[in-house]
């Protein structure tokens, strides 16, 4: 069952089709990757989703609702949250000032402050910051700063977690730690929908993977069967691809 | 009641500033009228740096059109309060004017804040100078006016009304600040994308509170044009009313709710005090210190000050070996 | 509406577009590379003006003209020493691109300020005025001053020079590089702090060069900076940020509107050009030749 599904999806910058004729569908609680050389489109496909750019050009649903026209704040209140690749936290203001924000305003309906603080906390223990919840955000590491945005994200009870690049930049006994919260956030009865360059994380816990190059969508399938993919292994070849060890 | 209890910030604070509230409400019993004139000046100054805080500081967006909606309120005194014939009573024209200004920040918002910051601060720089303009030719070629003279109100009373309505924007402030709105402004200030996409309407929320900040800028313009008494649109649009502010908050601290005040009387009684000794140099002063506080001292003074306190806090907290931590839940 | 009072128009119009197409253009550099909205260019240009007024009292009977030549260099040093001292720290101290373009905007506040009241203490209030040429001549059934036709074409001469300096020596395409993307232009070996000194100096001098242009035709005012401020600000929105051709045409469509508008009611004219602001920033922020 299609939680989020797109058709025809395409967008230009200047003459260059950076996601070109894309159709895509993620089903209700899955782990769907989104992998493919760098330039291929993913954060563009990302950024149509949660209207970061604006999205023109074909059709994109998100539980039925035509996501086309819609602004950010919006889609978020439809149920649909991420995180940026570039991690965006408001560095300046605590950890648990940074989740508030989406537990005060990610939902369709107004929160009273102490069920938006429950959920904040709530948000804070799932990802395993709750002692630093009253550091100012700029003070934490970047691993940590990632767990705010998560948190951050989880408190706008979404539906549907897109995230951009969680594991970038980490150990690997902190891609370990972050194939284990994607997991119990798919437990949790939330789609997730990762792009990621770490291969084992992908090839770990996603049930289907997508790929896309320059833009467009060369394969889909499970991991075994994208691992196989003649066209997926010719595209990899010569790239840095980072097997996560 | 001992005095751990006595001395907690939640006691204290509230307690110091109702003293300060007394002190003022009194003051014309205590001291002269020259100088209860000089200190509706001070609030003025106060109300028009608080009301640039609301909206300037948490969100970044610099708004350069305080002039414009101050200049808006002068002007609605002069026709609803004028010497001629009053319209409306006071009280009653303030709310007016208020509601012209902030009726003029939604127009302006609603065109500009869609866009980035820096368009932001270009249309509001020239506010001032459009008001200028156009009114004078409004006055002129189509009213025939030549300046006009607002309603004489006593010192006291203006006094009074200055003293209500800076207490009304600090509890306008404060309200805004503590709560999720608070937080929002905040988020747009750090990350106005990431804010928007956890569900923040930025455009609508920016809007609102730069109309709520240009609403007591417009208010206190209709309360300070008893005071000046003469009002024609050059005198009463005048970039001043925006300079003046800005420097007076960034000097006082914008992070602090007293930053702005601090400011405020500090310039304010400066400016005072030098603008019939150094008619020209004390501007150029002025100019020299805002640029010698953007550099050197962003935060302000309050700003140093609270990095005493949280650097003595530390020492504190220490000597108490572990006290409660404070959290800065918001509302 | 006669065709004499249309060729009026379009000819003062393009006189007074020149002027605003100049000191739109210093200021498109100062933003477009240095990331500075410098809400003091205008108090340049104005001390532009009273630079030569005062160049042209000290040496009576000198072709004001000549005042091109002190004018010019003594603000690209001006601007290049405020950018090396006051902008460069800024900078430096500042955690992000919105950060820096915030608290440079504050800092040019004060020195409008600071320039402005300079300004009057040395020079006062009153207007000051160069006798240039006034001799009327007739061009196309339009009798003009002799100085507006001079100073037309010393400000076509000019932005043509500034156009060829941007697109053909190599100093200009490592401005337009560090425009674009400073961080690589450095990797490239261009010494940014440098070019952005540089092209905050060569936006104060040819602000400088508008206001000498000025006085040579019209009176000038120590106020007058902030109006050129507001009018090189919409200007360089209207044609976009970054392109030389967007100020002359923005500038030309405002001289002539400006004309226009005047003809009917000299007060209205600048509000005229921010009802052009406002319809702008509804429809099409980026200006004609805009790229953000």
């Amino acid at each position: 069952m299609p939680i989020l599904e797109g058709q025809d999806v395409t967008k230009f910058f200047g003459g260059l089709a950076a996601v070109s004729h894309v159709d895509f569908h993620v089903d209700q609680g899955e782990i769907l990757g989104l992998i493919g050389p760098n330039g291929a489109g993913k954060t563009t496909l990302f950024n149509l989703i949660s209207a970061a750019i604006p999205f023109k050009s074909g059709e994109m649903r998100f539980k039925g609702h035509k996501l086309n026209g819609l602004k950010p704040h919006q889609i978020c209140k439809l149920g649909v949250s991420r995180t940026f690749q570039e991690t965006k936290v408001f560095a300046n203001i605590s950890v648990l000032q940074n989740v508030l924000v989406g537990a005060f305003f990610g939902t369709p309906t107004r929160v009273s402050a102490a069920d938006a603080a429950r959920e904040a906390s709530q948000a804070l223990e799932f990802v395993g910051l709750t002692a630093m919840s009253a550091l100012p955000t700029k003070d934490l590491t970047m691993v940590n700063q990632k767990r705010t945005e998560v948190a951050r994200a989880l408190a706008t009870k979404p539906e549907l977690l897109l995230l951009d690049e969680l594991m970038a930049g980490l150990t690997p006994a902190e891609v370990s730690e972050a194939m284990e919260l994607v997991t119990r956030i798919r437990d949790k009865g939330i789609t997730v929908f990762m792009v990621e360059h770490v291969m084992k994380a992908i090839i770990g816990i996603c049930g289907r993977i997508m790929v896309l190059h320059h833009g467009e969508k060369i394969a889909e399938g499970t991991p075994q069967e994208i691992v196989a993919n003649k066209k997926v292994i010719e595209i990899y070849l010569g790239e840095e691809t980072r097997a996560g060890s | 009641m001992n005095i751990t209890t006595l001395t907690s910030k939640r006691f204290l604070v509230p307690a110091v500033l109702l003293l300060v509230l007394v002190l003022l409400a009194i003051a014309p019993r205590l001291i002269g009228l020259d100088h209860i004139n000089i200190m509706t000046d001070l609030i003025m100054w106060g109300v028009l740096a608080v009301s640039w805080v609301i909206f300037s500081a948490p969100t970044g967006y610099m708004s350069l059109a305080t002039g414009g909606f101050f200049g808006i309120g002068l002007y609605t005194s002069a026709i609803l309060y004028a010497r001629e014939g009053v319209l409306l009573p006071l009280p009653a024209c303030i709310v007016v004017g208020g509601l012209f200004s902030f009726c003029a920040a939604l127009g302006i918002g609603a065109v500009t804040l869609r866009l980035r910051g820096i368009y932001f601060a270009m249309f509001t720089f020239g506010v001032v100078e459009f008001s200028n303009r156009f009114f004078n030719w409004f006055e002129l070629e189509i009213m025939g006016a030549r300046g006009r003279n607002v309603a004489v109100v006593d010192t006291a009373t203006l006094y009074y009304i200055a003293l209500i309505i800076v207490v009304a924007v600090m509890v306008t402030a404060y309200l805004i600040k503590r709560s999720r709105y608070g937080l929002a402004l905040q988020g747009i200030g750090e990350h106005e994308e990431a804010a928007a996409h956890m569900g923040v309407d930025t455009t609508r929320l920016k809007i609102l509170t730069f109309a709520i900040s240009a609403f007591f800028m417009g208010a206190m313009g209709v309360a300070t044009g008893p005071r000046v008494f003469y009002v024609d649109p050059t005198t009463a649009f005048n970039a001043n009313y925006t300079f003046l502010p800005v420097l007076m908050a960034l000097f006082g601290g914008m992070g602090q709710l007293y930053g702005p005040i601090l400011g405020a009387v500090s310039f304010g009684y400066l400016r005072y005090y030098l603008i019939t000794k150094v008619p020209y140099q004390y501007m150029l002063i002025f100019g020299i210190t805002l640029v010698l506080v953007v550099v050197f001292l962003p935060q302000g003074v309050g700003g140093l000050i609270q990095r005493v306190q949280n650097r003595l806090g530390g020492l504190i907290t220490k000597l108490r070996k572990g006290g409660p931590v404070e959290q800065h839940a918001n509302t | 509406m006669t065709t004499r009072l249309i060729l009026d128009i379009v000819f003062n119009g393009v006189v007074w577009g020149g002027i605003y197409a100049l000191l739109s253009m210093g200021l498109s550099l100062q933003y477009g590379v240095a990331r500075v909205l410098n809400l003091a260019h205008g108090e340049f240009i104005m001390v532009g003006s009273f630079l030569a007024f005062t160049v042209c009292s000290m040496f009576v009977g000198i072709n004001p003209l000549l005042s091109l030549a002190i004018v010019g260099p003594g603000l690209f040093i001006l601007g290049f020493l405020l950018h090396g001292t006051l902008f460069k720290q800024l900078r430096k101290s500042s955690p992000s691109v919105g950060a820096f373009e915030g608290s440079s905007l504050l800092a040019t506040f004060g020195l409008l300020y600071i320039i402005q009241y300079a300004a009057k203490l040395e020079w006062g209030s009153l207007p000051a005025n160069i006798h240039f040429l006034p001799t009327p001549i007739r061009i196309l059934d339009v009798i003009v001053p002799t100085n507006r036709v001079v100073v037309l074409v010393f400000a076509l001469g000019i932005s043509l020079a500034l156009y060829l300096f941007l697109s053909r020596t190599r100093l200009g395409k490592a401005i337009r590089a560090a425009a674009q993307d400073p961080a690589t232009a450095g990797l490239m070996g261009v010494n940014i702090n440098f070019v952005l000194a540089l092209c905050f100096g060569l936006g104060a001098a040819i602000a400088g060069f508008a206001g000498v242009l000025h006085i040579l035709c019209f009176p000038a005012l120590t106020s007058m900076g902030l109006k050129y401020t507001l009018i090189a600000i919409i200007v360089i929105v209207l044609g976009g940020v970054g392109s030389i051709q967007g100020c002359l045409i923005g500038g030309l469509i405002l001289g002539i509107v400006g004309q226009a508008v005047e003809h009917y009611n000299a007060m209205l004219a600048f509000p005229a050009f921010y009802v052009i602001f406002l319809i702008l920033l509804l429809v099409k922020p980026k200006g004609i030749f805009g790229k953000s």
